[in-house]
């Protein structure tokens, strides 16, 4: 179970937590930020799963472009062919 | 930096520059399904996508001679039907913001939340092995609202930086950050019960 540790709580520190991660907490406060991450699992685990949810996202659309893409409707093939010549 | 181009790559760009009629084709046919599925994802409208890769081709084809093969014919598609989409998007007559609130994370009244994190069964580079998770993930960012699905899209999928997305999207660079952080947070709510550990 979570608890209040610090000066911050666990709803304060997910507003913090990105702010973290790009190096952007001011030193007194980033102390305070992994004073509570030290003390309380389930935010270390909201981090991680945080960090997992951006890999993802950026993993999944990554392979989609990479994969085999799917068809261009001929029509739109010959609409953009139209335009290059009027 | 990219490789440099493939020799077919080379030959295609020569009949770009010449003005082939054969060459613009080829490059509509090999490249257009990967620029429609770019424009599909950040608009979420064939019809819109379908306008937005016409626009990019032919600002492509105005462009050619300026493409100076420093990177990949595709690379630099892509990031010109991202931006094509970027264009369609502020077009669109300005729609009522669609609220996040329901998709963010709970909290107690003392700052404890509501449902404690719990890890997740994969770590991301096995989970990108599920098809089914794949779907899930596409599906969830596909169901963001529109401001959020777009900024994070630009910022964690297109890799803009910051101001780049803020001048894109004509907010300031304060907005972006709160933005991608609740759209981050919304997709991690979205994906939480699908991933999470059962507890033991």
């Amino acid at each position: 179970m979570s608890r209040k540790t610090g000066v911050i709580t666990c709803r304060e520190f997910v507003d913090f937590l990105m702010a973290y991660l790009d190096g952007e907490l001011p030193s007194g406060q980033r102390t305070t930020f992994e004073g509570h991450l030290d003390e309380c699992p389930p935010c270390k685990t909201y981090l991680d799963t945080y960090r997992e949810t951006v890999a993802l996202g950026r993993g999944v659309c990554a392979r989609e472009d990479a994969d085999v893409p799917e068809d261009v409707p001929e029509a739109l093939v010959l609409a953009i062919l139209a335009a290059r010549e009027a | 930096m990219d490789p440099p181009p493939l020799p077919d790559e080379t030959k295609l760009l020569e009949g770009l520059r010449s003005g082939d009629a054969d060459a613009f084709e080829a490059l509509v046919r090999s490249h257009g399904g990967r620029m429609l599925s770019v424009a599909k994802r950040m608009l979420r409208n064939e019809d819109d996508a379908q306008d937005a890769v016409q626009d990019a081709f032919l600002a492509a084809f105005r462009a050619i001679d300026r493409f100076e093969g420093g990177s990949r014919l595709g690379t630099w598609l892509h990031r010109i039907v991202v931006n094509a989409a970027l264009m369609k998007l502020r077009s669109r007559r300005r729609r009522p913001e669609e609220p996040l609130d329901e998709l963010l994370p709970r909290f107690l009244e003392d700052g404890h939340m509501e449902r404690p994190a719990q890890p997740w069964g994969q770590p991301a580079d096995r989970a990108l092995e599920s098809q089914e998770l794949r779907r899930l993930v596409l599906d969830g960012i596909a169901g963001l609202p529109e401001t959020y699905r777009t900024i994070l899209l630009l910022r964690d999928v297109e890799d803009l930086d910051t101001d780049e997305a803020a001048r894109a999207l004509e907010i300031s660079p304060g907005a972006v950050k709160t933005r991608l952080h609740r759209a981050r947070l919304a997709l991690r709510e979205i994906l939480d019960p699908h991933l999470r550990t059962p507890r033991g």
